[in-house]
């Protein structure tokens, strides 16, 4: 399969991780069997890393709330900010955690579920870490739109229901 | 009081109308009978209309259109079709095509010219033509040839009171593309009885797996050709009302005068985001396109599965699939099917008897939808196969 068409199918799973692979073969005008074995095979290469759904969760009820932290972090010979980046990434509190350009050197993405919890790893976990010179938080207060998705009401659709 | 205007109410009301007070009613109800994107206008054309109105556009515009769109729109069909309109007094902004094709009959017909249309064709084509004294001349074309018009049958429709071809590739409601071949064939034959033609190619941006033939570049077509386009399909921009027509400087002074004294102008603010279509919309109408692709290749896929045979249209958003397999009759297929399982679809009388034991699907509808319209299908027709 030529990778015009991989790149294809990793759009549609983009899109809806549940398309199956029959109909994905439908909409490409492929077998789904060569579907089948793109998938398989870009699954074990990494490029699919795995399948997720995205979850609206202030609509569950639940609170979730999230932070921006701007670290400075004096870097060190040989590993720059790489180790720095790594301790803090394997907190399973921590979203994300970018390299940036700028006034500071590391952004970390941090969720918990009070403002209170999230401070508290800030202050306990965050800022004692070696190298790490000052953080900067700043709260989360409403989320619009994350990975593509936007967090308002769908737009209806206005059509008439029919129309020559 | 006295009898109202003859050539109005020769013209039957529109076909869909139950169906549409129906549909309309009915919680829960699949439509899959909508003739525009599902799609909402893209954001920045949006944005850009928005700018546009703040900034204070909201006068007149010169007749003919704003002088910076026609010139973008003779740039865009040059470069993309070779085809060369002087952006001067060769291009009119319309509201729509179909304020096109009512100008463009009102310039052409004198009473009782007659004006060749294959069916089925889209609805308004026969009023229209009846609304500026003409007379519409039906040709039919055949599922069985893909809906390819035939010049054989053209040739035989031809009589001296014939004035001009209608023609509409990508189609509404087949989702035929007209060969290039064939298109060279029905220029040759409108040179040779000096017929106009008008090409409605409203669809032109949404071509699958080919290239769209713009009828005003081939060979000779030029000098005879009304061409119209639009903004609403490509862009998902129905609502705003904006089209063009481009034709050799004479018609398009005609069309003028009629525009100039009934419509004035497009709006100001359609014509701003038309504008910001030309200039940055591309990428929007592939993603689009590509969109409908894999819908269309589904739908056509499990059409056939159910058995109702379809042909793989290569335009437009529309499959216009066989219903032979159930014995009904269009009319009462897209009852039945709405009533038992909440689905609109289009009869294919409407738009022509030739179109009578079709129905019209469109598949500017999202994948969801599409999955579950087709699953109600299918326990439908599983129902009644005969």
């Amino acid at each position: 399969m030529n990778s015009e068409k991989q790149k294809a199918i990793l759009e549609i799973l983009e899109q809806d991780a549940r398309t199956t692979p029959e109909q994905i073969a439908a909409m490409l005008g492929v077998d789904s069997e060569q579907v089948k074995q793109a998938i398989q095979q870009m699954e074990s290469s990494g490029v699919i890393r795995r399948y997720k759904t995205v979850i609206d969760w202030d609509r569950f009820g639940e609170e979730r709330v999230f932070a921006f932290i701007d670290v400075k972090v004096s870097p060190a010979r040989e590993v720059g900010f790489d180790d720095v980046a790594e301790r803090i990434y394997r907190f399973p509190q921590v979203h994300a955690v970018y390299l940036v350009s700028g006034d500071h050197d590391l952004r970390v993405i941090v969720s918990g579920r009070t403002m209170k919890e999230v401070a508290a790893f800030v202050a306990e976990r965050l800022a004692p870490l070696d190298r790490v010179q000052a953080t900067y938080t700043q709260f989360v207060l409403k989320r619009y739109k994350e990975d593509g998705e936007v967090y308002a009401e769908t737009e209806p659709d206005r059509r008439l229901v029919m129309a020559p | 009081m006295k009898p109202l205007s003859q050539a109005v109410a020769s013209v039957p009301p529109s076909g869909i109308r139950r169906f549409f007070d129906v549909a309309a009613q009915l919680e829960d109800c699949i439509s899959l009978g909508v003739g525009e994107p599902d799609f909402v206008t893209p954001w920045h054309i949006r944005e850009a209309a928005i700018w546009a109105i703040e900034k204070g556009f909201t006068t007149y515009t010169s007749n003919y259109g704003l002088f910076t769109l026609r010139q973008r729109i003779a740039s865009h069909l040059k470069a993309r079709y070779r085809v060369d309109y002087s952006p001067e007094n060769e291009v009119i902004v319309t509201v729509g095509v179909s304020e096109g094709l009512d100008i463009a009959m009102r310039a052409l017909l004198n009473p009782g010219d007659e004006v060749i249309f294959f069916e089925p064709s889209y609805v308004s084509y026969a009023p229209c033509v009846l609304f500026a004294g003409g007379k519409p001349i039906a040709v039919p074309t055949d599922y069985r040839q893909g809906f390819q018009p035939d010049v054989h049958r053209l040739r035989q429709a031809i009589t001296p009171r014939t004035k001009a071809i209608l023609l509409c590739y990508p189609n509404n409601p087949t989702g035929a593309v007209a060969s290039r071949h064939v298109l060279e064939e029905i220029v040759r034959i409108a040179a040779e009885h000096d017929l106009y033609i008008i090409s409605d190619e409203i669809y032109d941006r949404l071509v699958y797996d080919t290239e769209h033939t713009c009828v005003a570049s081939l060979p000779g077509a030029a000098e005879r050709t009304i061409l119209l386009g639009g903004f609403s399909k490509s862009y998902a921009m129905t609502g705003w009302r904006i089209g063009y027509a481009c034709a050799p400087a004479p018609i398009i002074e005609m069309m003028m005068k009629v525009h100039q004294y009934t419509m004035l102008c497009a709006p100001i603010a359609a014509q701003k985001a038309a504008e910001e279509a030309l200039e940055r919309g591309e990428p929007e109408v592939e993603r689009m396109r590509r969109e409908y692709d894999r819908r269309r290749r589904l739908i056509v896929e499990r059409l056939n599965d159910i058995g109702l045979e379809c042909v793989p249209p290569q335009g437009a958003f529309y499959v216009f699939p066989s219903i032979r397999c159930t014995g009904l009759r269009s009319e009462e297929f897209t009852e039945q099917l709405l009533w038992a399982e909440r689905v609109a679809v289009v009869p294919g009388n409407v738009f022509g008897s030739s179109g009578e034991g079709h129905v019209r699907l469109s598949y500017a509808t999202s994948l969801p939808k599409i999955e579950e319209a087709l699953h109600r299908i299918e326990r439908f027709v599983n129902q009644r196969r005969t």
